[in-house]
Parts: structure tokens; sequence; C-alpha cells
């Protein structure tokens, strides 16, 4: 049994949207470690330790110097890869002087950083998550800092959906979808889990959006890309115009998408977006759109946001060993499987009794 | 370095790679192993609890590599001058029980640069060995020169040239090779970074010709052993007039310890020369100093006017100092 509360480190993390990281010095404590983020002039993302190597005081503190840092307390400086080029009151630099830098990539509207070995950092590696720049996909989303659950516990709710009956009614939830059956499969990397509802009422969200009367077949078919990347295409047809069969062509289509970043033990980032491919002009609906789900605690993924921060307190309250699990809780235990592969790969599988134990730690690849 | 950061260790088998190198393979207590910690990377050393005399004392030495099968390599150098760590590690057989502690990293290798110049001199191999190698598996472009005495002291270099090939340079003394510093650092692509370990007058000169190759000094890696400086050690004698105090810093024995050791107040911290808190001020010298620290720029130490008590010796002579205590 491993502990839930690890996380893989060789893997891209999504960090910060691209639009929120400029001139200015960000924050962000990311797998346990704290990271400052900025652009350097050249336009690209820098991240590094946010801990000067000297007395520990937050480099996001301080300010930038050109693509360089200066400590806010004894005026240190460091580089864009994490060098110190300026020591006071001495003609040289400490040669062990410095603060770790993450490989940081751009990439479908975010930044992401990898958190383990550097050597590994490869950008072919990023997760999947082109729906969220490329068309003909649109959509506005937004992000839960510091969202006070374990991120396993996101996958979990995204990787099964019956709770959108329970959670989400009077929107997309329906009774149809606890009594339609699902087909899970995986790879090495990525776990999918598929259902469709056919000839079925759709709930009013859909209803809403197809704006065509009569039954459809409604479908779900979500993928999730290790460790923490959920992609889940949705969509309603009139029923029976093939949409099983590939026909999409008689109904609306979005997909729901997140990535999932560890801040500690139990807290995480939920970066979120719906994106769709109907009425892609219409920035009316992209802004109700991103109303529905976050909508001062009443929009859909606030409704999550709630259920995910009261089930990680009766978590931290229960001494029991967390959850019984069902036939829909498949996809998700897939995803752990996936998750914990890839912490066992890097040598961390955690031990139980001691979460501490499963902090970062930089290492080098076997030969 | 914590008291908890200690585990218990085993040695596992010694090799001689020449006359007085000899190779240490290291395995964690199988307590550590049940949960192997992630691999070191390239330029960490290892801490190994020594014997010296009756004395327990710690020495560090550099991974040879990664460490990702659960062992610990290292090579260490019997040192004619060494205070004992080297003598005591000699003298292990396999199977002895040690106390290691880390892995810990002070010689960090940045990834992703356009060229890496890596330049050894001696048993200053050792970090540069676990850099080549990892740089070699990331594919990235590099070289390592890699300088001794004699052809016979080149340690590991058959072992890395079947394994980095084309990539490794050697030079010795006895053949009349030397390594054209100005020239290897010309062939960097900029960006490119330099990491050295050796001897301090090679350092000291790839300080220079990377500084008169105008890069910026943060691209330039360097670690010290705090041994071998210029001259061989000596006992010297301190004198410090405001506390009458007359000092015998013996050959085995740093002046900073000597120093704490007679009840002089000493602060230090690196013990290696870079940090600048073990710094005295010099009054006067009928000798000459060593300076082996990296600490002061070329222009301080040819001024004379301090000196790293944690590395730096007096040879031909004695010296005249001051101390940070002042009477009340
Ligand atoms: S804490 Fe940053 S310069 Fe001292
Ligand atoms: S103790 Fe750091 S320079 Fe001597
Ligand atoms: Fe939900």
């Amino acid at each position: 049994m491993t502990d839930a509360k690890g996380f893989p480190l060789n893997a891209w993390y999504a960090a910060a949207w691209d639009h929120e990281i400029g001139r200015a010095l960000t924050p962000r404590r990311i797998c346990d470690k704290d990271v400052v983020l900025y652009r350097r002039t050249d336009g690209a993302v820098a991240a590094l330790e946010d801990a000067c190597w000297h007395r520990l005081l937050p480099l996001s503190l301080g300010h930038l110097k050109g693509d360089q840092v200066m400590c806010g307390y004894h005026g240190l400086v460091f580089d864009a890869s994490g060098r110190c080029t300026f020591m006071p009151a001495q003609e040289t630099i400490n040669p062990s002087a410095c603060v770790r830098a993450f490989p940081a990539v751009e990439r479908y509207r975010l930044i992401w950083l990898w958190m383990g070995d550097p050597a590994l950092a490869d950008p072919d590696l990023v997760p999947d998550f082109h729906w969220n720049s490329d068309a003909p996909w649109v959509g506005e989303g937004g992000t839960f800092y510091g969202l006070k659950c374990n991120y396993r516990l996101v996958i979990d709710n995204l990787m099964d959906l019956t709770h959108e009956t329970y959670v989400h009614a009077g929107s997309i939830g329906d009774d149809a979808i606890t009594r339609s059956p699902f087909e899970v499969t995986h790879t090495d990397t990525c776990v999918t889990v598929e259902r469709w509802m056919e000839n079925i009422e759709p709930p009013p969200f859909w209803a809403r959006n197809l704006g065509k009367p009569g039954h459809v077949d409604r479908w779900q078919i979500i993928r999730f890309e290790a460790p923490t990347v959920v992609a889940g295409d949705v969509g309603v047809a009139l029923a029976g115009t093939g949409a099983r069969q590939g026909d999409r062509s008689q109904g609306v289509n979005g997909f729901f998408l997140a990535a999932i970043t560890p801040e500690t033990a139990t807290s995480c980032h939920y970066f979120w977006n719906f994106v769709r491919s109907w009425r892609t002009d219409d920035e009316e609906l992209t802004k109700s759109l991103n109303r529905a789900h976050v909508n001062d605690g009443k929009g859909v993924y606030d409704q999550d946001h709630d259920v995910l921060e009261a089930q990680q307190r009766a978590i931290d309250r229960q001494p029991r060993q967390p959850f019984y699990n069902l036939n829909i809780d498949a996809g998700a235990l897939w995803a752990h499987r996936l998750i914990d592969g890839m912490m066992a790969k890097e040598g961390r599988a955690p031990s139980k009794n001691d979460p501490a134990k499963a902090t970062p730690s930089v290492g080098i690849a076997a030969e | 370095m914590a008291a908890t950061d200690w585990q218990p260790a085993r040695l596992r088998a010694t090799r001689a790679l020449t006359p007085d190198i000899r190779l240490f393979e290291i395995e964690p207590s199988e307590i550590e192993q049940a949960s192997p910690g992630a691999p070191a990377p390239p330029g960490s050393h290892l801490g190994v609890a020594v014997m010296i005399g009756e004395r327990p004392d710690t020495r560090s030495y550099s991974l040879l590599d990664s460490g990702a099968d659960g062992l610990y390599r290292i090579a260490v150098k019997r040192l004619p001058d060494s205070r004992g760590g080297s003598a005591y590690m000699h003298g292990l057989e396999p199977g002895a029980r040690l106390s290691i502690s880390g892995p810990r990293n002070h010689f960090g290798l940045t990834p992703g640069r356009p060229g890496y110049l890596l330049v050894a001199g001696g048993i200053g191999i050792t970090p540069l060995h676990a850099m080549a190698l990892a740089l070699h598996r990331a594919g990235a472009p590099f070289h390592l020169l890699y300088a001794a005495r004699t052809p016979q002291d080149l340690a590991l270099a058959d072992d890395l040239r079947a394994r980095i090939g084309e990539r490794l340079r050697t030079f010795t003394d006895e053949e009349g090779g030397r390594i054209d510093l100005a020239a290897a650092i010309a062939d960097l692509p900029p960006g490119g970074e330099a990491y050295l370990c050796g001897p301090l007058g090679m350092m000291e000169a790839g300080r220079r010709a990377w500084a008169e190759a105008g890069r910026p000094a943060q691209g330039l890696r360097f670690e010290t052993f705090g041994t071998g400086g210029r001259h061989a050690a000596e006992a010297f004698t301190v004198r410090i007039p405001r506390l009458s105090r007359e000092i015998v810093v013996p050959r085995h024995q740093t002046m900073l310890e000597a120093l704490e050791a007679a009840g002089v107040g000493m602060i230090h911290d690196c013990r290696r020369g870079e940090c600048g808190l073990c710094t005295v001020k010099i009054l006067d010298t009928d000798g000459t100093v060593d300076h082996r620290d990296v600490f002061f720029s070329d222009a301080q130490k040819a001024t004379n006017a301090q000196l790293c008590t944690c590395v730096s010796r007096v040879v031909g002579g004695g010296i005249t100092i001051d101390t940070a205590d002042r009477a009340g």
C-alpha cells in the first residue's frame, strides 16, 4: 500500500496560466517546494526555488534586475539558472552559492514546471492538453489555487462522473448516468473511462445548448494522462444520429479540462477549463459558461470544490484507512496505479507511516 | 551536518586504481535500502566518519556516479600531507563498518547548457567523473580534460574512455602535456559552462582564463579540496601579540584547528576556503603565505593583508596575526 499523499517529481506540472506570469515575482508552492516565477526580458519563463541561498528569505520578496533576481535582504543576486552572481562585501563568489532552478515550458496556455531531476525534463513529455489552446476549441477557465484537498481526490472526482447526478443535479446531473454501463481501458500512461447514455432526456445544461427538442445520445469519454491531467470529451447529439459511431454533426461537443498540481500533501492547484466547439464566436456564451462553472459557490466546479474540501477534512479526522471502493472507482484506481508506478520508478515508493519520506529530492536516472 | 543524518554502511569492496588511489564501494545499511533514496546528482559528495588517531573526524568525498544501483563509489588518494583521513580510508578492509552522511551537493551541474567544459587535475577527477557520465547519458555536448603527473596517475581514465570515448582527453606532466585552458574555453559556445576540480593553481589559472575570455563569472564552477597549495605543508609558528600567544601549527593540522585547540576563539563555516568566516588579519610574516582558499581574489591574496585559516598555511617561517578577540 503506497501513501496516497505522495506525488511523482519527474513530471510536468501546471504552475500558472501564461497570462499570469510577467515581470512581477510570483510565488507559488508546488509539490511541497516554494517556487518563484517570472518572465525574463526575452519572454521566457524562469522558475527558481523561492528561498535565498543565504538566509532563506523568499526571493519573491526581492526584485528583478533584468533577468536576475536580487534578494530583498542582503542583496545576493541570482540568475535565471539559479547561480549567484553577486555577493556583498567580497570580491569573489562562493562557488557553491546557488538556488535550484526548475525547468519551465510554456504550452497549451499554461506554464509547466518539472519538479524532479532536471536532466530528465523533456518538453515532449508535457501532457497532451491541446484542447486548451487549439481550434476549434474555445473557452475561458480559471484556477482554484490552494484547494484544500490532496490532488488525488480531484482525479477521483473527474474519473467517475456518477457524482454529477448528486453534486450537479439541475445542470449536468442525470439519473441516466448512474444507470449506464461504462468501460475502463488503459495504456502505460493513460486511463480512459467511456460511458454512453443512449436515447435519454438531456439534462438541462445540454438541452439548452443543443437547442433542439427530443431525446439524445450522451457521451462522457474521460482521458487521464499520468500523473495529473484529465480531459473529458462530453456532449450530446440527437438520439440515433450516429454519434457513437463517429458522426457528431447533430450534436454539441465540449471538453472539460483539468490540470491538477499538488501544492502540499493536503492541498492542490486545480486549473480548469471547459472548451466547446459550438457557437465559438459567441463571447457572451464563453463568459456565461465560465460563470456556470464558478459562480460564487454556485457553479459546477464550486460544487466540486465544496465536496473535495469537505472530503479532505473528513479524511484528516478519520483514523481508519480511507475509502472503500466501488465498481465506479475503476478509472480512479487505474489512475492511482499509474501515479504510483511513476513514483516507484523514481525509487520513491513512499512509506505508509511517513508522509515526509515523500518530500521532493533531486536525483538522476539510473544508467 | 546534523547528527541524525548519519547512517550505517558497509565497505563492500576496494580496488587500487593507481599506486596511491583506491576505489571504495560503499553499501548503505539494509534498513536504508528498503526505502532507497533518489540517486545522487552529479557533483554530490558523501560524508564519511573517520578516525584520526584516537579522534573521530569527518571527510567528504565526491561520488563517482549516481549510485543508482544502491552503491556509493568514491576514490580516495593517499596524501603524504594528509591529516590522516586518507591514511585511515586506505587502511580499511572490505566488510568494514562505516558511518556515512549525505549525499549532499555543493557542486551542482546546470542542465540544458549549449556546451560544457570539464577540467580535472589529479584526484579532482572524482566529481567530474560523475558529471561526465551524466552529461554523456543526457547526450549533452561536453569535453573532459584530465591532467595528472604521470600516465599511471590517471585513475579511471581507461574506464572513462571506454564509456565516453573521444570526449575524454588526458594530459600528463611526464609527457609534457598541458591543458590549454584558453583554447578550451574559446571552443565553448556562448552560454556554456566550465567545471573545474583539482589543485588550487589549476583553478586560479581557470578563473583567470575565464575572466580573460570575457565570460560571466557564474558560468565557471569549481571545487577545491582545501589541501594541496603551492607549497608542501610544514609546521609553522603563529604569534598573536594582542593575546600574548605563540602557537605552533603542526604539519597535519590546519591553522584554524591549531588556534581553536589553543583556546583562541574562532568562527568558521565551510572549512573549504569559501566562506571567509575564518579569516584573520596578517600583521607580519617572515615566511611565505600559501593562500589555499577561493574566498580572496588574486589581488587580495597578493596584498597579504588577511588569510583563511581553515586552509591556508605559511612556509619557510612564521606569521604574526590579529584575531577578533578584544579585551573587555
Ligand atoms: S537572505 Fe538573501 S541575501 Fe541574505
Ligand atoms: S571556514 Fe570558510 S573560509 Fe575558512
Ligand atoms: Fe463535478
